[in-house]
């Protein structure tokens, strides 16, 4: 079918670079009484396109960042089970045999963790780190593997940079710390940058730097940025759509700004008159009821139903599904039976 | 009431830390300055928003109000008596008048007692208090209080979530009717849901009781929401201090400027509309830290004078009661 006019879809690049689809996680768990089963990833799907920010917003446990481990293969076989799709460029990374997977992963699909100092191996240097990333997946001697580590350790702000490269993670500040995870990262050019709270451990005025440095990177390698985090502020920032979790499902799928200006999902709702602002008003903050279920306590039908003020009968009993938004579909998805007004614009 | 004392008044407050012994072979290592020179007053039933990134010594100051730890130098008065002079059975009495709400309630609670046992432990160690009782009672009354379900008083503390375990420590720390509630990063480690429960309930129990709080936060715009005057730590010393309104609007520390423009906006249409200042650089250590004005190896604007003199705090402007440490302060 040849429309003549753009679908909303169509104007994004038609296939995605990283296409996850009905993405499930199960951890298993080994109790006396023979062991448990909770399911903590209920069928997520999302995209990620060429030169796009998307980010994975969700508060703790709500199964964001066990998303992302899944995708990059990086769970347990033991304890946790995944199932669904995630092709990255038509190639299934739940399926790959694990040499393939480890070919792509680092040299064009890479991530960042949160927490620097226990990402990094505390007994070699960081350059030696970084030098040993580019190794593993490209056939150079060790000169020139160190002189692109030091290259890498300049553009991402290391002051001195040559005499650094044989500093240990311990003698670095967070956010120093961070760069060098980032150059890691970015050694070899992935196409997918997969970034698990960033900046959760540093300082406001570090943070600051830190997504800067991000944005900036992304721009000149034009990878694509799936930005997973807790704080609305930071991906308002950064993200060009962001989906929203919630016990381990999407609740909500939106450009930010359309997301921002009409939420659809009243726990999108919710979030926003939580968060407390720097300018507006000063009154009491308008807190959701109750707290997020945990894995082993889920409620039936919508998971928010319970902490819900719009929640009917059938929001109890029938799980909604993630279904497009009039009058902007496909760009905006939510999960809701009753969902709110977002058609004034 | 003018020879009433302030409730708290801190004057010249320093706290040096010893740096380990001697490394081998090494030199004797500077010691941190974790505190280094602090002047602050509370009143009456108003909060005190102390601001600051980590390392900048606010929960050391927070131990040093609560009589935890001796100062190197300067004085803490709780209602004009500094408590460390009192002879230790007089301290314990006066403790009651502050009480602290620690950051974190997963590490704080006992894990083997119930809610209330936890609320009752300090009305078990201030016996004079109450007699015995009356003691379970006034612990379901604090559960009630603070939003807890009294039929819970039986639970653990991990039978509850992160949100009803910061009110289990809200409820302990009220147990003994203080006067000062010292809340050292109380609801960062809470999820954003949960979070402006408890900020919400602070402020309700302090209209009820007209408690006063020092509030210790790193995230601005969570101190924005309950202090009514604002101090900007930065390496152990206050660099502004003033009305909330005032520091907000018209921050005149370049500090306290590049820390206001560095929280994300949730409001996409502000996206790059405020002049963000993104500082270089890290914090620098307290055991070094610079001569003259802390902040001027990060400063934008500093000069000669900055890096010699260190910078005294201003007199307080009559509007908003403003003082600010800097050679080239704005506003």
């Amino acid at each position: 079918m040849h429309a003549n006019t753009p679908d909303p879809a169509e104007q994004l690049d038609p296939v995605p670079l990283l296409d996850v689809k009905d993405l499930t996680v199960d951890l298993l768990s080994r109790g006396g009484d023979g062991g448990s089963v909770h399911r903590v990833v209920h069928g997520v799907s999302f995209t990620l396109h060429k030169e796009e920010t998307v980010a994975l917003i969700g508060e703790s446990g709500s199964g964001k960042s066990i998303s992302a481990m899944a995708v990059m293969g990086l769970l347990p076989a033991t304890t946790a089970r995944v199932g669904g799709s995630a092709r990255h460029q038509g190639t299934d990374l739940l399926t790959l045999p694990p040499d393939q997977l480890r070919a792509r992963r680092g040299k064009r699909i890479a991530m960042i963790f949160q927490d620097a100092l226990s990402a990094l191996n505390p007994t070699f240097s960081v350059g030696f780190q970084i030098a040993e990333t580019i190794r593993a997946h490209e056939k150079v001697g060790r000169r020139e593997a160190r002189a692109r580590a030091v290259d890498l350790m300049a553009r991402v702000r290391i002051p001195d940079p040559a005499s650094r490269y044989r500093d240990y993670p311990h003698q670095f500040s967070g956010g120093m710390r961070q760069r060098i995870m980032i150059a890691m990262a970015v050694a070899l050019r992935p196409d997918v940058l997969i970034a698990d709270e960033p900046t959760t451990a540093l300082d406001v005025t570090v943070q600051a730097q830190i997504m800067e440095l991000l944005a900036e990177l992304r721009e000149e390698t034009g990878s694509a940025l799936l930005l997973i985090t807790h704080d609305l502020g930071l991906a308002a920032g950064t993200a060009d759509r962001i989906a929203i979790m919630y016990a381990g499902r999407i609740l909500e799928q939106a450009p930010f700004e359309e997301l921002y200006d009409r939420p659809a999902h009243p726990y999108t709702r919710g979030l926003l008159a939580a968060v407390p602002r720097l300018d507006g008003d000063l009154d009491d903050l308008t807190p959701i009821p109750g707290s997020p279920p945990g894995p082993g306590a889920l409620p039936s039908g919508c998971p928010f139903h319970p902490r819900c003020t719009d929640s009917r009968d059938r929001c109890a009993t029938q799980p909604p599904m993630l279904l497009p938004v009039l009058p902007n579909p496909p760009a905006r998805l939510v999960a809701c039976h009753y969902p709110l007004e977002v058609s004034g614009a | 009431m003018p020879d009433d004392p302030l409730l708290l008044e801190v004057r010249g407050l320093v706290k040096h830390f010893k740096a380990g012994g001697l490394p081998m072979g090494g030199r004797r290592r500077d010691p941190v300055k974790a505190v280094d020179g602090v002047d602050l007053t509370l009143s009456r039933g108003s909060t005190l928003g102390l601001v600051g990134e980590s390392g900048c010594g606010k929960s050391t100051l927070a131990r040093l109000l609560m009589a935890l730890d001796r100062p190197t130098s300067g004085t803490v008065l709780v209602e004009g008596r500094n408590l460390l002079a009192l002879p230790s059975a007089e301290l314990r009495r006066r403790r009651r008048d502050i009480q602290l709400v620690m950051q974190d309630p997963y590490t704080s609670l006992d894990p083997r007692m119930t809610a209330l046992e936890i609320v009752r432990e300090p009305l078990d160690i201030h016996r004079d208090l109450m007699p015995k009782r009356e003691r379970a009672t006034r612990a379901r009354e604090l559960l009630e209080m603070v939003g807890l379900d009294p039929g819970h008083a039986h639970r653990h503390p991990h039978q509850f979530s992160g949100g009803q375990r910061q009110r289990l420590g809200i409820a302990r720390a009220l147990a003994l009717r203080p006067k000062i509630l010292v809340c050292d990063e109380p609801v960062s480690a809470l999820d954003v849901s949960v979070q402006a429960q408890v900020i919400n309930l602070l402020k309700e129990l302090q209209r009820e009781f007209g408690l006063s709080y020092v509030f210790i936060a790193h995230d601005l715009a969570v101190v924005r929401h309950v202090a009514d005057e604002v101090a900007v730590m930065y390496l152990g010393r206050i660099v502004e201090h003033g009305d909330r309104d005032t520091v907000y609007s018209r921050p005149a520390h370049p500090y306290t400027r590049a820390l206001l423009s560095a929280v994300p906006d949730p409001d996409p249409h502000r996206r790059g509309a405020t002049g963000r200042i993104v500082l270089q650089g890290d914090p620098p250590s307290p055991s070094r830290p610079p001569a003259g004005c802390a902040f001027h190896t990060r400063c934008w604007k500093s000069q000669e004078i900055c890096a010699d003199q260190r910078p005294l705090p201003s007199e307080p402007l009559s509007v908003g009661r403003r003082q600010v440490s800097c050679h080239f302060p704005e506003n």
